[in-house]
């Protein structure tokens, strides 16, 4: 075993022997061939058991070939470390680092298979039995550790990811002979054609076949019709790749591996197709039988590609079971690797036997209608076969015989995921015992294996037929195209009889049907014994066919099994629904570039490199926007910045980036009327230079924005919305004037990212704005309160708003992004004898709760109208229309006392309560009438102040409730819903 | 994924494309009606099986609206812009 390449053959394989490449698997040094996949480099090196099984940790080595082969899981460690790959696909390199997953403490000696001796008490449905009290989450994290796959790797790989689309005439999935022949006629034919396989060298079951085509090997056919292929510039062959989503609107996602090996671990390609053609083949179905999971029992195709492509011998001596004609095709093979046959096995009564073994062996002792029951196993390797048989008379009996390799074929199962998951319509073809396409939903056609069709001959021969009809649905007539003649060993003569298990009395055996799931036949039975007589609910309650092996290889054989016990046809139990991916996909591979930071990439303003370069800590702003929440100088805490920038509002000046808020110029000879439309308010007659402060409904009665609206010339508004908003905003007045009122005529233009905004505001903002280098009259008599004026100040174009966030004198200097920071530091500079203050988001927040102004998410939270918040006022009487007005009405007359904004001030002075705290009764039983929606420290009022929505709350002024902090009980005073300047003077300054 | 037909764009993939629901008169045919007419035009979006006309935004491209007939059972997308 320890001896390199030990079940290596002498000759043979199509790998490079001049190339030998080292490896490392569970730490210990082999040495493999390039052309190798790390399954066949450690079969040839000896190594049986690659993994263990999922719940009960037996076990595993090779069985299938490619993607079927779920039990070859394998870590892979480096530098794009990778969990959950399969060995049999992984394409062997130099320093390759593979490891077992599911095992521990290691692959030969596996605590968890202890669960294998105790399996009695994991019956299926075992998880949905035992974990339940106290509840699930209790057991989570353990029994995770027992049954994980890999391990999800700690660090990012370091190579990338991308995605890409692309489109086509005809997309060819699968590279086997039907493939091949399908993209040639597509190609000669003129159209734009693609064609992909998943693995690394294109040719299906032809690359381990002896079939000759046009009296030459078959992969000199391969390799001649793939430089054809890829010497026409329309035609696209993608390798490696698999096609795992088939969507709507013919659009197929085909994940591509390592197309720059370590760079670039995966591209994720999704094609549009024209026309679809599925040329999927089919997977070589195990047969179910005691202990069938044991490493050297193989499938017949994975043995013939063992000795065919890779040059090696799974063992010395074997026996064939089968229930088919196509597994006697195996012979040369085991005789070209030296391969002593024991025995064959057929389940089949009558079989010609002339024509299936040939005479040259005659000598082979043949038991037909006879089954295998069980493996013997020897340690971790298999060591025999019990066999029933009848005898001439019909009689039971029973032998054992001695193996190390038992190579079985329960038949074909044509790969109809992808036509599955096209919407397309299964049916049970008895011929095959197994199911193919029936009805196409998309622009789908079925070529070869998947059909049915077990002949290379028939293949080539449905492929050049299927590829006219796809041409000809696209109006392009088929160019004519020879089929290549076939020869030798062809299996024409593929005849099945359904075997779906020998475990005779269904004992408590481990006959496996799902492996990949560790699903037996007793687990099919017992389901099905508690009443689970539906296929979706048994998959689902058995698991068979759910996890890697995605009915590749269990679900015919559950089917036909649960037949049996239903004692009906598998078409009545039916499949159940494939769903993508095919084979396992990486998250990345479905991100692509798009991870990190560039997901849902931040906004920044003009000015966030000042702000971050004065101690501001950044907040999210909504929208994506980043601004500063405050700034922070050395040695201050959080709470004293924040008194601090609120108190030279209140008493000096201060300035705030306001470039995030929503900003859009809305122009056209309707644009009154749409501003009377979407606010609730009247704004008819606004002369140029003058704005108004609005409240947006939506079409339910609710609050949905709030924003001020600027005539900034006779045909040109300015409409400000939230920060937050704006998208949303933005969103439903496309809509509304594209599709509600399409008779307005209006343009809308979002404007948010075009101008920066420093707001000035404090009581000396005028004083100091009158010493900045400006033509513009900062004077109240020329810049009253809501007016705006356009002009320069030092050289920078501006237009100044007079609008109060805060409560206090203010001016929104807005200037064109690319002025914003030289703007910002000019006015900085010019502060400086002020002793201007920059102020962030929460100090913002305290003013405007000392003011009571809304803010959105707090008491704007999407169930208020405006009469809920004192701003009935605001609701225009004499507009017949507005969105939001009818259905405000409706919802009145039902619901006269609603909650209603209030203030509230907490008896305990210093007491802040958290936002969202519930207010009700001191009766827990009651139920709430409203919430705190805010509570800051007021600095001017030296005392915490809170904002909250409370039922009928307006006249309810001097009454005292109960706010519940975390189960606390805290008293407070309901309020009029402003603490500060309640005539509004110091804005109007 | 649909592959959707912009009228300026042509042919693209329906990841760039806010659906706005099916076609109705417009709101101010509604705004007269009693309660009920005025709910249901809120509320109730015909939502039948088989070709309906829907509005469509090209929003991630270039922001135009449009209908288009779709078939909801099959997915399928009728040929022309009924709106041109």
């Amino acid at each position: 075993m320890s001896r390199a390449n030990s079940k290596r053959l002498e000759f043979g394989g199509y790998i490079d022997r001049t190339q030998s490449l080292q490896f490392k698997f569970n730490g210990r040094d082999y040495v493999g061939f390039q052309g190798d996949t790390l399954a066949s480099a450690l079969m040839a090196n000896g190594v049986n058991v690659l993994s263990r099984s999922f719940k009960y940790h037996r076990p595993r080595g090779i069985q299938n070939r490619g993607y079927a082969d779920v039990t070859s899981l394998i870590q892979i460690a480096g530098i794009n470390e990778s969990p959950n790959i399969l060995a049999s696909v992984q394409p062997l390199y130099e320093g390759l680092e593979a490891s077992s997953v599911n095992c521990w403490p290691s692959v030969s000696f596996d605590i968890g298979s202890i669960f294998g001796a105790f399996s009695p008490i994991l019956p299926v449905g075992f998880y949905y039995k035992t974990f339940m009290w106290p509840n699930w989450h209790a057991f989570e994290p353990l029994i995770r550790r027992a049954a994980g796959f890999g391990k999800a790797p700690r660090r990012a790989p370091a190579g990338q990811f991308l995605s890409r689309f692309d489109h086509c005439d005809i997309l060819v999935i699968g590279a086997g002979p039907a493939g091949l022949m399908a993209a040639l006629t597509a190609a000669k034919s003129g159209a734009r054609t693609m064609i992909v396989d998943e693995m690394t060298q294109p040719g299906g079951s032809l690359l381990y076949s002896k079939s000759e085509l046009e009296g030459r090997f078959a992969i000199d056919w391969i390799a001649r019709t793939v430089d054809e292929l890829k010497s026409m510039d329309h035609v696209t062959c993608l390798w490696n790749s698999t096609a795992w989503g088939y969507q709507e609107g013919n659009m197929v996602c085909v994940s591509e591996r390592a197309p720059i090996p370590e760079e670039l671990i995966s591209r994720n390609w999704k094609i549009w197709a024209k026309q679809v053609i599925l040329a999927t083949g089919a997977i070589e179905r195990p047969i179910v039988f005691e202990n069938n999971d044991v490493p050297g029992v193989m499938l017949c195709s994975a043995v013939m590609e063992a000795v065919q492509t890779y040059g090696v011998a799974p063992g010395t001596r074997a026996v064939l079971f089968t229930n088919n004609s196509s597994a006697y095709e195996i012979l040369p093979y085991l005789r070209a690797a030296d391969i002593e046959l024991a025995a064959i096995v057929d389940t089949r009564s009558d079989v010609e036997l002339d024509t299936v073994i040939g005479k040259d062996n005659s000598s082979v002792e043949v038991l037909l209608g006879a089954s295998i029951q069980l493996v013997i196993r020897a340690g971790k390797r298999v060591k025999g076969v019990v066999v029933h048989a009848q005898d001439s008379s019909g009689k039971e009996k029973k032998g054992k015989i001695e193996c190390d390799l038992v190579c079985v074929s329960g038949g074909w199962n044509p790969s109809v995921h992808l036509f599955s998951q096209s919407r397309g319509t299964l049916l049970y073809d008895d011929n095959i015992a197994s199911f193919v396409p029936d009805q196409a939903v998309q622009a789908t056609h079925c070529a070869g294996a998947i059909t049915g069709e077990m002949s290379v001959a028939g293949c080539l021969k449905s492929a050049v037929n299927t590829g006219s009809k796809a041409l000809s649905r696209i109006g392009i007539q088929a160019a004519p195209i020879s089929i290549p003649e076939v020869s030798n060993g062809d299996h024409t003569d593929y005849q099945v009889d359904p075997f779906w298990s020998s475990t005779a009395g269904y004992k408590r055996v481990k006959a496996f049907v799902d492996f990949a799931g560790d699903v037996t036949v007793f687990d099919l039975k017992l389901a099905i014994q508690e009443g689970f007589d539906e296929i979706e609910h048994l998959k689902r309650y058995t698991t068979t066919g759910m996890g890697l092996d995605q009915g590749k290889t269990a679900n015919v054989n559950a089917i036909g099994i649960i037949a049996f016990h239903l004692d009906c046809h598998p078409s009545e139990v039916g499949t159940t629904t494939f769903r993508p991916p095919y084979t396992p996909v990486e998250f990345g591979s479905i991100a692509g570039s798009q991870t990190g930071d560039v997901v849902l990439p931040y906004r920044h303003t003009p000015m966030t490199d000042w702000h971050k370069a004065h101690g501001a800590v950044m907040y999210e702003a909504g929208a994506r926007w980043r601004r500063p929440g405050y700034y922070q100088m050395e040695g201050e805490s959080m709470n004293e910045a924040i008194n601090r920038e609120c108190y030279a509002v209140r008493n000096h000046v201060g300035i705030y980036d306001g470039s995030p808020l929503g900003k859009f110029i809305i122009r056209g000879e309707d644009t009154e009327k749409l501003l009377n439309l979407i606010y609730t308010n009247s704004f008819s007659g606004l002369k140029p230079g003058q704005g108004k402060y609005g409240l947006m409904l939506n079409e339910e009665g609710l609050v949905f924005d709030d924003g001020v609206t600027f005539r900034i010339d006779d045909d040109q508004y300015l409409l400000s919305c939230s920060t937050g908003g704006a998208p949303a905003v933005e969103r439903k007045l496309d809509k509304f004037i594209n599709v509600e009122c399409p008779e307005l005529n209006v343009i809308i233009t979002p404007v948010t990212s075009q101008w920066a905004n420093a707001t000035v505001c404090g009581p000396l903002a005028r004083q100091m704005l009158q010493s900045t280098e400006s033509d513009i009259d900062w004077s109240r008599e020329v810049l009253p309160f809501m007016h705006v004026v356009e002009g320069i100040i030092a050289g920078m174009p501006v237009r100044v708003f007079r609008v109060s966030f805060t409560g206090e004198l203010s001016y929104e200097i807005n200037t064109p992004s690319r002025y914003g920071l030289k703007l910002w530091r000019y006015l900085i500079e010019v502060g400086q004898n002020w002793d201007i203050c920059p102020v962030g988001s929460e100090a913002n927040h305290v003013l405007r709760v000392e003011k009571g102004f809304l803010s959105l998410a707090h008491e704007v939270d999407g169930i208020v109208d405006p009469i809920d918040l004192g701003h009935g006022w605001m609701v225009s009487r004499n507009k017949n229309d507005f969105i939001g007005k009818r259905s405000m009405e409706i919802r009145r007359q039902s619901q006269p006392i609603r909650q209603e904004l209030i203030g509230l001030l907490p008896k305990d002075s210093n007491q802040l309560i958290s936002e969202g705290a519930p207010i009700a009764p001191e009766d827990k039983q009651a139920l709430s009438e409203g919430f705190v929606s805010a509570c800051v420290w007021s600095g001017v009022l030296e005392r915490t102040i809170a904002l909250g929505l409370l039922t009928d709350g307006r006249s309810r002024i001097g009454e005292t409730v109960l706010a519940w902090d975390q189960g606390e009980p805290l008293s407070l005073e309901v309020t009029r819903p402003i603490f500060y300047d309640a005539e509004g003077i110091r804005l109007r300054m | 994924m649909l592959l959707i037909h912009c009228p300026w764009c042509g042919l693209r993939a329906e990841t760039e494309f806010r659906c706005a629901g099916p076609v109705k008169p417009p709101r101010s045919e509604f705004i007269d009606k009693s309660d009920e007419a005025w709910l249901e035009y809120l509320y109730q979006a015909d939502n039948r099986r088989g070709i309906l006309e829907e509005y469509w935004c090209h929003e991630k491209g270039c922001g135009e609206w449009f209908k288009l007939r779709r078939d909801t059972a099959t997915h399928e997308i009728m040929d022309g812009d009924t709106d041109s």
